[in-house]
């Protein structure tokens, strides 16, 4: 199963300058997950000191906000899409 | 993503400068620029001020003009400002039957539905990033907006010559939408919720390098709220009231109030308490107000079902920021029903003559529902903060003009109707 998750040019540094990554996985956080077992540096700032989504980001899953579909247990198919973006933004 | 820059922008960054900016989470420090998030923690970035700057006496700022400029030492930009040099100082004006409504000793209203050129607040905000914009050489700026700030970006880009791409929600007021393209924007309509639209602009901020005000120039395009507070200690004579309230959208307004009150006080232009700061939202789109009732620290994002689009943010970023203030301040937080809204904004207009959009009807709702849970205080002194026009909204008031008689232009037909009503 491949997901393909969007980082920001921020968190994109922190994964040799990669914007897009592939990942596998059944949920959001599975693909995470996979995400940051090759690139240590995002853990933090994918997931807070319990585990659950980093305060300062944003995971949407196909656009809609993880938040309304159980948050980091979202299921997740092939040929989805996590798009990870900075919280501090509009308004 | 580089910012491009145009000649004839780049040739206004002599004389203006914009100010360094500090991670307002983990305190890391950076150069000034078009950011505002942490590189180290993603968290927000603020501006900061030289604590050894001169700073200017009651006499020094009442006799500058009559702008938001004359608060310069307070704002994030060394120089003189080369845009929208007349935005700002709207009226305060007392409202004792407002007050009486609200079993309060005294109200006022912050109007700026007034506010140049725009008719809202935001024309605040975007006079300070569009200076931060000249500052660092960006000829194009842009905002994810629920209106107001779409009309307020338009309307000084268009002045200051520069490109602008508006991003809005696609179904928006018609008067809102207008108000927007009169001034010949790149205007988009975005099939999707206000918290699609900003989610869009902060992966468009990323990609293009826009100056989007309320993204990548957001640390500075938010101190432009505070001259709301600083006008407001001025206009009531070098104090503070009691007690504000204003409509949270995305919970900056509040924070800025609090920052902007707190600057005077430092500064010895005010002296006394804080005032206890009260927030507003609609309740078919109030995250912040039931952070403020639950009394923990997460937003739960809601998707907005409300008529007051304009503050219809269902994941407001600074709402953590709002709610804390909120409580700190001893305030409070209410959410209204859109009948109530509508009520708010008739109240309003028939007691002080002054026609709101939604959030202000919101606003007065809010304040009156306050007074019902004895959270206003009788010698209290409330300054409503009334923050975008009514012909804005037009939409939420249904048809108005119905109730109004049509006559033939026959004096026994006025004489009729005078009859029936004891004129």
């Amino acid at each position: 199963m491949s997901i393909t998750v969007h980082l920001p040019t921020m968190l994109a540094r922190l994964a040799g300058d990669t914007h897009a990554l592939e990942a596998s996985g059944d949920t959001v956080g599975d693909a995470l997950t996979d995400v940051i077992a090759r690139f240590p540096a995002l853990g933090p700032r994918l997931r807070d000191d319990a585990g659950k989504p980093y305060g300062f980001v944003t995971f949407y899953l196909n656009d809609e906000d993880i938040r309304f579909h159980g948050g980091f247990e979202a299921p997740v198919a092939d040929g989805d899409e996590v798009i990870v973006v900075p919280t501090v933004a509009g308004g | 993503m580089t910012i491009s820059v145009s000649p004839e922008a780049a040739a206004t960054t002599t004389a203006l400068r914009a100010l360094p900016l500090l991670c307002r989470n983990c305190g890391a420090a950076r150069d000034a620029g078009p950011a505002a998030i942490c590189e180290q923690c993603l968290g927000p970035l603020e501006a900061v001020y030289d604590p050894a700057r001169a700073l200017p006496a009651r006499d020094a700022i009442a006799a500058r003009p009559t702008s938001l400029w004359r608060y310069r030492e307070w704002l994030p930009l060394d120089g003189e400002p080369v845009h929208s040099p007349d935005t700002g100082w709207t009226p305060l004006l007392e409202a004792p039957r407002l007050a009486r409504r609200l079993g309060i000793a005294r109200a006022w209203v912050k109007n700026d539905t007034v506010s140049h050129p725009s008719l809202s607040f935001k024309d605040r905000v975007v006079a300070v990033a569009i200076n931060a914009a000249a500052a660092f050489g960006i000829h194009t700026i842009g905002c994810a907006s629920t209106g107001n700030l779409a009309n307020a970006v338009a309307a000084q880009a268009a002045r200051a010559g520069l490109e602008a791409w508006v991003f809005i929600p696609h179904d928006l007021e018609s008067g809102k939408v207008a108000g927007t393209a009169i001034f010949a924007p790149r205007l988009v309509r975005v099939r999707g919720t206000y918290d699609d639209v900003n989610r869009l602009c902060a992966q468009a901020a990323d990609r293009f390098g826009w100056g989007i005000v309320n993204v990548n120039l957001r640390a500075y395009y938010g101190e432009g709220s505070k001259t709301m507070a600083f006008e407001i200690a001025e206009q009531l004579g070098w104090r503070l009231p009691s007690a504000v309230i204003a409509p949270m959208a995305g919970g900056s307004l509040v924070t800025k109030l609090r920052k902007g009150f707190g600057e005077f006080l430092g500064a010895g232009l005010v002296d006394g308490a804080l005032p206890r700061i009260f927030g507003a939202q609609a309740s078919g789109c109030a995250p912040i107000a039931r952070l403020v009732e639950r009394g923990d620290d997460q937003i739960v994002p809601e998707i907005p079902r409300t008529i007051a689009r304009s503050i219809a943010i269902g994941n407001p970023p600074d709402g953590r920021f709002a709610a804390r203030i909120i409580r700190d301040t001893g305030g409070w937080a209410a959410h209204v029903s859109d009948d109530e809204i509508v009520a708010g904004i008739h109240a309003l207009a028939e007691d002080c003559g002054i026609f709101s959009e939604t959030a202000g009807g919101t606003t007065v709702a809010a304040a009156l529902a306050l007074s019902r849970q004895g959270r206003l205080h009788a010698d209290d002194e409330l300054v409503l903060c009334i923050t975008g026009h009514g012909l804005k909204t037009l939409e939420a008031l249904g048809d108005i003009s119905a109730a109004a008689p049509v006559i033939e232009p026959r004096l026994r037909e006025v004489a009729a109707l005078a009859a029936a009503v004891g004129s």
